[in-house]
């Protein structure tokens, strides 16, 4: 049990700790589907509702069936986030097949998103309990589609600015989030 | 797929299809642990652990895993062997095991690995398989390497903790600190595309 206030968990998650920029998790999509700002705002919402959805799994095994064997913990959170990526993609491409298209290989991907499984081990390692893992999560989400959208928004200028042959693609992505992250650095005090 | 031998299978995993620098897999973990190169030696050598056992063990049951559940077979055999490598390390370094915390589980949820099983080890023999997975183990160890050495000589004027400037030295803060780890790759990707811009132009004149 932990006894750290829903806020501070919230906002921890959000800005001070945020997952992509201060922890380094969900990289791969944070640098793949994030050339567009609508793109990257669907993606992090397709990921909140992911990450929710796998606190609460992860909540639940954590609670009555891994406490006899802690062992299986990592076999099992990976078996749970795969089947919630397929049946997140399943439902995305029934009520919005733009956007699974938009999307891409990046949405099956999800299932070695870091962040997602990350989300299950931490919330076990700090032992946050059902609502706190809930909040958690919205926090993580937030965090993540925060941070998309700054790099989205970010990229999509840079691309009519006059750079570098050179500098074009990754590694200037690289250096963009880097300076975000540093920007971020500045809420370390906040907590 | 062309044949290749089993040295161009190895050697191609260091250098021309480096999982970090090139083909930007795995970009968590080696961005994460690696403000020293302690911690940067430890996860490259768990990961290339897993790698090869894991493409080892996905090559030998290529056979019998039915196509369609391949992929949720490939993660659990993965899982499996990331299991033993966190009870492992625990086991050997308390200190190293802390300094890693929950990363040492997320290889799980590293792309290298799912990668080499899905596209090698999935249509290869045993022995190639194992020894491509061992090029790109070790190809990944050189990048976290690479990244935990600049990071730990700028960051905290150490090498493997034993200071290497005298008390002058002021440390880079920033580089031991989540930015350094993405400015430092984004330099050293810039840093390749340079040099092979120039080996292009080189070999077009």
């Amino acid at each position: 049990m932990n006894d750290q206030t829903l806020f501070s968990i919230f906002f921890s998650a959000m800005v001070v700790n945020n997952f992509t920029l201060a922890m380094f998790l969900g990289l791969c999509p944070f640098m793949g589907v994030s050339a567009r700002v609508e793109t990257a705002l669907r993606m992090g919402v397709a990921n909140i509702f992911v990450l929710v959805l796998t606190s609460l799994s992860a909540w639940v095994l954590n609670t009555y069936i891994l406490e006899t064997a802690p062992y299986l913990r990592i076999i099992s959170f990976i078996i749970v986030v795969a089947s919630l990526v397929q049946i997140v993609e399943m439902v995305v491409k029934k009520i919005a097949p733009v956007l699974f298209r938009q999307l891409g290989i990046f949405l099956p991907l999800m299932t070695t998103n870091c962040a997602i499984f990350g989300l299950a081990i931490f919330q076990t390692n700090r032992g946050y309990d059902f609502l706190q893992g809930i909040v958690f999560a919205i926090g993580a989400g937030l965090g993540l589609t925060l941070a998309l959208v700054l790099m989205a928004s970010i990229r999509e200028t840079s691309e009519l600015s006059d750079i570098p042959a050179i500098a074009k693609g990754t590694g200037l992505t690289l250096i963009i989030a880097g300076s975000l992250s540093l920007a971020f650095m500045g809420f370390a005090g906040l907590l | 797929m062309r044949t290749t031998t089993s040295t161009q299978d190895f050697v191609r995993g260091i250098w021309k299809e480096n999982p970090v620098f090139v083909m930007l897999l795995g970009l968590c973990p080696a961005l994460a642990v690696t403000n020293t190169t302690m911690n940067a030696i430890g996860m490259g050598l768990a990961t290339l652990f897993v790698l090869v056992c894991s493409s080892a063990l996905v090559s030998l049951l290529r056979g019998v895993i039915p196509k369609q559940v391949r992929i949720a077979s490939y993660i659990v055999i993965i899982a499996t062997f990331v299991t033993i490598v966190d009870y492992a390390i625990h086991a050997i370094s308390l200190e190293l095991y802390n300094a890693l915390g929950a990363f040492i589980q997320l290889i799980v949820a590293n792309c290298v690995i799912l990668g080499r099983a899905e596209s090698y080890a999935s249509k290869n023999r045993v022995t190639k398989s194992v020894v491509n997975a061992f090029g790109i183990g070790i190809g990944f160890t050189f990048a976290l390497l690479c990244l935990g050495t600049v990071r730990e000589v700028l960051g905290s004027g150490t090498i493997l903790g034993y200071p290497l400037f005298g008390e002058a030295f002021q440390p880079w803060v920033v580089m031991v600190l989540p930015a350094g780890g993405f400015l430092t790759l984004g330099f050293i990707i810039l840093g390749m595309g340079v040099y092979e811009q120039r080996k292009q132009a080189r070999a077009a004149a």
